[in-house]
């Protein structure tokens, strides 16, 4: 289960090539390519940066592609991401799994870049007309990680329920 | 006991830090416990690391709960949600 992490783009013909060397018994290769949009959020955005915890990053990607091939039955799973200085149309993520059949290589492909959206500690900061911004986390990104059935992050570190209020 | 304690992204920057060795007094045992800890420091810290924030805290590389305990020597992670992909 390859999962790399690196500023430089990737070949997608050759990384998936490689992914399918040598493996007959695969009838199914599904790929999700992340690339850069020039627009978020209503607003021009001229080049991104993307920062990552080192050490964490990979762990939490094997973890991700582990718990994918605990649900289906996958030949290879591949994630490439990249970090660093990146300018529309830019390819960032590469999510590519092998199996013998289609509809689970279609899942485990989307379950992994979903949970990959709020697990993986990854952040993204557009430059724009009006200076650097952070992006801020979707919520819609934690709703489709949320779908495939387990809490996909401990809860955030604010304000608990107080345990004696309504009493 | 002592942790090293990482800041990412936003945080980083409103901190002003990005990594730092940090002897803890004996009342702060868990991740929430460093937090406030953090945030009685006043000034940016107060602001970056207020409740209403949603940061995440993680253990030795690993996503935690602020109810979780730290150990002598952990790696303690505070960043705010991610936004990879």
């Amino acid at each position: 289960m390859p999962v790399r992490v690196q500023p430089h783009d990737f070949d997608l013909a050759q990384e998936i090539n490689r992914l399918r060397a040598g493996r007959p018994n695969v009838g199914a290769v599904a790929v999700f390519v992340g690339t850069v949009r020039d627009l978020n959020a209503g607003v021009g955005v001229s080049a991104l940066a993307l920062e990552h915890y080192p050490g964490m990053t990979e762990r939490a990607l094997e973890r991700i592609v582990g718990q994918a091939r605990a649900r289906w039955t996958l030949d290879d799973v591949l994630v490439v991401h990249r970090v660093g200085e990146l300018r529309p149309a830019d390819q960032i993520v590469l999510v590519a799994v092998t199996s013998a059949h289609r509809g689970e290589a279609f899942a485990a492909c989307e379950f992994v870049i979903d949970w990959l959206k709020t697990q993986a500690p990854f952040w993204k900061k557009e430059m724009t007309p009006d200076g650097p911004r952070w992006v801020d986390a979707r919520e819609a990104d934690d709703a489709a990680a949320a779908r495939w059935g387990e809490p996909s992050l401990p809860a955030p570190s604010a304000p608990q329920p107080d345990p004696a209020a309504g009493r | 006991m002592k942790v090293e304690v990482l800041y990412f992204a936003s945080l980083r920057e409103a901190v002003g830090v990005s990594r730092e060795p940090l002897e803890l007094p004996p009342q702060v045992l868990t991740a929430a416990d460093l937090r406030e800890h953090l945030r009685a420091r006043g000034g940016a810290w107060a602001d970056a690391l207020a409740q209403a924030r949603p940061l995440r805290v993680a253990i030795d590389q690993a996503m935690a709960r602020p109810e979780a305990r730290l150990r002598d020597g952990a790696e303690v992670a505070f960043f705010p949600p991610v936004t990879g992909g």
